[in-house]
């Protein structure tokens, strides 16, 4: 039994059982490995994508849930780290160990595709679902903030 | 050509030149004293395996060595570039590849060379000067051979980054243009110190260079070992005991088994093993087996209560008559208590404390089906133990173990304990099946088997004279093992002195004249390791929390009382100066308060501010703001001291409010993010960071501001509500006990 979608505007499939998490489709089984695995259980945002263009947990969807949708992947943000959020993210050299920071850039995209221009409050809300064991917040902060000026 | 010299060694043949590719390798040795040549392998002697430290091709791209692994501390990049510094070497034509292990060229000085091992913060400041003057002796090849081709004299010549300049005669050479012709001498040219760049030249040191792996940080490419795949790999999963030295006793394994994708179950000596298609399938058969695993009662601690165990080590902490070993001593404490006009005493604790880096701990080994060599990909602390473990567990030399060190998602100390237990999962995996096996930790998998920062207690006590000056300190600390645990060569090699968890007792920099610091050793039993801040997260949160007090018992304000005990130490007054005018310390808030820390830690002179206030229904602290200062030296990569400053706070910010790990019957009570709680953006206050540039010998910056926060908070927290808190992390029913 396959299950159809698309990933970064490819047609993907994969035989996985239902209940199978889409991160480790993605993972394993189509080489995305940008997506990281931190928590298995919603709590860190490590897993980040965009579903059908909002984003979600990768790690508590499951291939059941995933037929027909489109899927991004840090991967398909930008063909070139073009992205205003990735290239936010240089400017302000946010990354430390950087495996948090996918899912952070997922997120970030995320907000300013809904909200082009978040208060401060409003970014902490949104970005408070991911977390950085790294402590690189502060950076995150400026680096939404550079992003929605230079967007 | 490849021209390859051995130059700083002399016990090598003279002039070894060896043809290859092109370009130019020079392969000295760093420290090669007569320790470093002893290690250095016979193979090495007679002109074959000693690597590199930089090679520089023909089209002038230099490649050097990194012999520290990389974790988000920077040290891929700041190494490197102490190198490129004195080198001269165009930054934008280096290329940096991780040095393989070899601890006799590539060895941390800091572990007397003998092994290749990230920890401590040391990194720069143990390879600062070695590799600087290693820098400088290619430079002055270079030099030398633009000499000889032009026919001029050497100290006619300059350089610019990666180019030799004759500026009599305009002429100029490329270092890529050089290394298609350069002789190498026999010998290496002698550098001085005073030959080293002053910090005014320097061009790269103290300037931010973006960091060499950070593009790939942004787009996903970046590559941990969870990322690996090879041919042919199978997943694992292990569930492993819950208990240190307990062994599977009964297995009933059929529900796991028949998980859709499973093909193997295996006994370990520590645990039980899955080998499956998939990763989630190995999950799902890891979640049958815990129903259905009985363990042995083997173990030192099947049914220790850490909440009990800690009321244990406090009673032993303040028992004056009981055993202690002297940990550090100056004058003669003892003698002073008994002439001490008045005596101060007061008492800490401590929790166990967990890494939670974000990376689940994993690894990829591949041993061959003979069983006579292993292939690993993982992310570790250190590069020679990770060789070593694996090379003892199959009985190999340690040449047959092929280690690619990737990046790590964080390692805080986690990824160094000698007995590699996430490494050697997938050894042992492997190695059973005869594949290459990929074996993730789940993240209940990392809490439960956590290696934890240890529980203390601390019992202080401060004798004054008549005019109130401080003139004895004692503090004694009874701390769970982690030495002989974690690294027991590490701790043999320390002359069984457990560093990692006393290190800090003291009140350095502070003019105290007599001084004793006594460890109570404790064994529960308890996995434990270094953790971010170390020793000096226990014991600054004791001491500087103590100087408050003793300053409160003075009625002299914390300022005050410690500027006028530092007064002979400049960085250090400086350091806490700075921060209190940051942080407008005499400006008073309604509702909140301000709390100081200053800790000279390892050299590094970091002092803390913290304002908060407290919502006394609930108990929670607040965080309003943190001002912070560090003088580490030379900063050779201020901005990404500035962002590790940033980093420690936000990890002592953790450890102080929300983290702990509980054992109840020998069992860890956390699983995961939702019971154990690690800040997140809505908990983390502006840190407003600020280096203080010296010319000093450059010290560590990447943990160093992590043991200031408890103790700050603590302070700050007195200074609003006159309450003490004494027992980290300060949870909102600690909090609301000690308000009532």
């Amino acid at each position: 039994m396959s299950t159809n979608f698309t990933v970064n505007s490819k047609a993907a499939s994969t035989d996985a059982p239902p209940a199978t998490p889409l991160l480790w489709v993605i993972r394993e089984g189509l080489k995305l490995t940008g997506t990281k695995f931190g928590c298995g259980t919603g709590l860190c945002g490590a897993c980040m994508v965009h579903i059908d263009g909002k984003r979600a947990y990768a790690c508590q969807t499951q291939v059941s849930d995933i037929g027909g949708k489109s899927i991004t992947t840090i991967e398909g943000l930008s063909a070139d780290s073009s992205h205003p959020v990735q290239k936010a993210w240089l400017a302000e050299r946010v990354p430390q160990c950087g495996y948090c920071q996918s899912g952070q850039i997922m997120s970030a995209a995320d907000l300013l595709k809904q909200n082009p221009k978040p208060t401060r409050e409003q970014i902490i809300e949104h970005m408070s679902t991911n977390i950085c064991r790294c402590g690189t917040y502060q950076r995150i902060v400026r680096a939404v903030e550079r992003a929605v000026r230079e967007a | 050509m490849t021209k390859h010299i051995r130059s700083l060694n002399t016990q090598l043949s003279r002039r070894q030149v060896m043809t290859s590719a092109a370009g130019l390798t020079f392969a000295i040795a760093l420290g090669a004293d007569s320790r470093a040549r002893a290690a250095a392998p016979a193979s090495a002697r007679s002109g074959k395996a000693l690597s590199p430290w930089v090679s520089i091709a023909e089209d002038g791209t230099i490649t050097l060595m990194s012999p520290a692994t990389e974790m988000g501390q920077g040290s891929m990049t700041s190494l490197p570039l102490i190198i490129a510094e004195e080198l001269d070497a165009d930054w934008q034509k280096v290329r940096i590849t991780p040095a393989p292990p070899n601890a006799a060229i590539y060895g941390n000085p800091a572990f007397g060379g003998l092994m290749m091992y990230t920890a401590g913060s040391n990194a720069v400041t143990a390879y600062f000067r070695p590799l600087r003057t290693f820098g400088a002796q290619v430079r002055r090849v270079f030099l030398n051979n633009a000499a000889r081709h032009w026919g001029v004299p050497v100290d006619e010549l300059t350089t610019e980054p990666s180019v030799v300049v004759h500026a009599k005669s305009g002429r100029r050479l490329s270092y890529g243009e050089i290394a298609a012709f350069a002789e190498i001498p026999a010998e290496p040219p002698a550098i001085k110190p005073e030959d080293l760049k002053k910090p005014a030249q320097f061009r790269l040191i103290s300037k931010d260079v973006m960091r060499t792996e950070l593009p790939s940080k942004v787009n996903g490419s970046a590559t941990y070992s969870i990322d690996v795949q090879v041919p042919g790999m199978l997943y694992g999963a292990v569930l492993r005991a819950p208990v240190e030295g307990s062994a599977p006793h009964r297995i009933d394994d059929a529900k796991a088994k028949a998980v859709a994708g499973v093909t193997s179950i295996v006994r370990l000596p520590h645990g039980v093993g899955v080998i499956a298609e998939t990763p989630w399938a190995a999950f799902m058969a890891r979640e049958e087996l815990t129903r259905s695993v009985t363990w042995t009662r083997t173990g030192t601690a099947w049914g220790f209560d850490s909440d009990r165990g800690l009321e244990d080590f406090a009673v032993e902490a303040k028992n004056l008559q009981g055993r202690a070993a002297e940990w550090s001593r100056q004058g003669d404490a003892r003698g002073e208590f008994s002439k001490a006009a008045s005596i101060v005493e007061a008492e800490y604790r401590c929790d166990y404390a967990y890494h939670a880096q974000m990376e689940p701990l994993n690894a990829v080994a591949a041993v061959s089906p003979a069983g006579d060599a292993v292939e690993i990909w993982a992310g570790t602390q250190s590069q020679t133990t990770a060789t070593e473990t694996p090379a003892k567990f199959l009985d190999i030399p340690r040449e047959k173990v092929k280690l690619h060190d990737l990046l790590m998602g964080g390692g805080f100390g986690r990824r160094g304990n000698r007995d590699l237990d996430f490494i050697m999962d997938a050894v042992m995996l492997s190695k059973e099946v005869g594949r290459p096996v990929k074996v993730i930790w789940t993240r209940e998998d990392d809490v439960h088997n956590g290696r934890f920062r240890p529980i203390s207690a601390h019992y202080l006590r401060a004798g004054l004279d008549a005019s109130g000056k401080m003139t004895a300190w004692h503090h004694r600390v009874a701390v769970d093992r982690i030495g002989p645990y974690y690294e027991p060569v590490l701790y043999q090699r320390n002359g069984g002195r457990d560093n990692v968890a006393m290190l800090g007792g003291e009140p350095r920099g502070y003019d105290v004249p007599h001084q004793l610091v006594e460890h109570v050793y404790r064994d529960t039993g308890v996995r434990t390791n270094p953790l971010r801040g170390i020793s000096f997260l226990a014991n600054k949160f004791a001491t500087e929390t103590f100087i408050d007090e003793i300053a409160g018992k003075r009625g002299i304000d914390p300022l005050a009382f410690r500027l006028a005990l530092l007064k002979n130490t400049p960085r250090a007054y400086k350091a806490v100066e700075r921060v209190a005018q940051m942080a407008e310390w005499g400006r008073k808030r309604d509702g909140r308060a301000l709390g100081l820390a200053y800790i000279d830690y390892s050299g590094s002179q970091v002092a803390g501010v913290a304002e908060v206030s407290l919502d006394r229904t609930s108990g929670q602290v607040k965080l309003h703001n943190f001002w912070c200062t560090i003088d580490c030296g030379i900063a050779v990569q201020p901005d990404n001291v500035v962002a590790q400053t940033e980093s420690s706070i936000v990890y002592g910010i953790g450890v102080a409010l929300s983290e702990r790990i509980s054992i109840k019957n020998g069992l860890v009570e956390q699983s995961n993010f939702y019971d154990y709680r690690v800040p997140r953006m809505n908990e983390v206050p502006p840190m407003h960071i600020e280096v203080i540039q010296t010319d000093n010998h450059p010290t560590g910056a990447g943990q160093m501001a992590t043991p200031l926060v408890a103790p700050a908070i603590s302070n700050a927290v007195m200074q609003l509500a006159g309450v003490r808190l004494r027992h980290t992390p300060f949870t909102p029913e600690r909090v609301k006990k000690a308000l009532a």
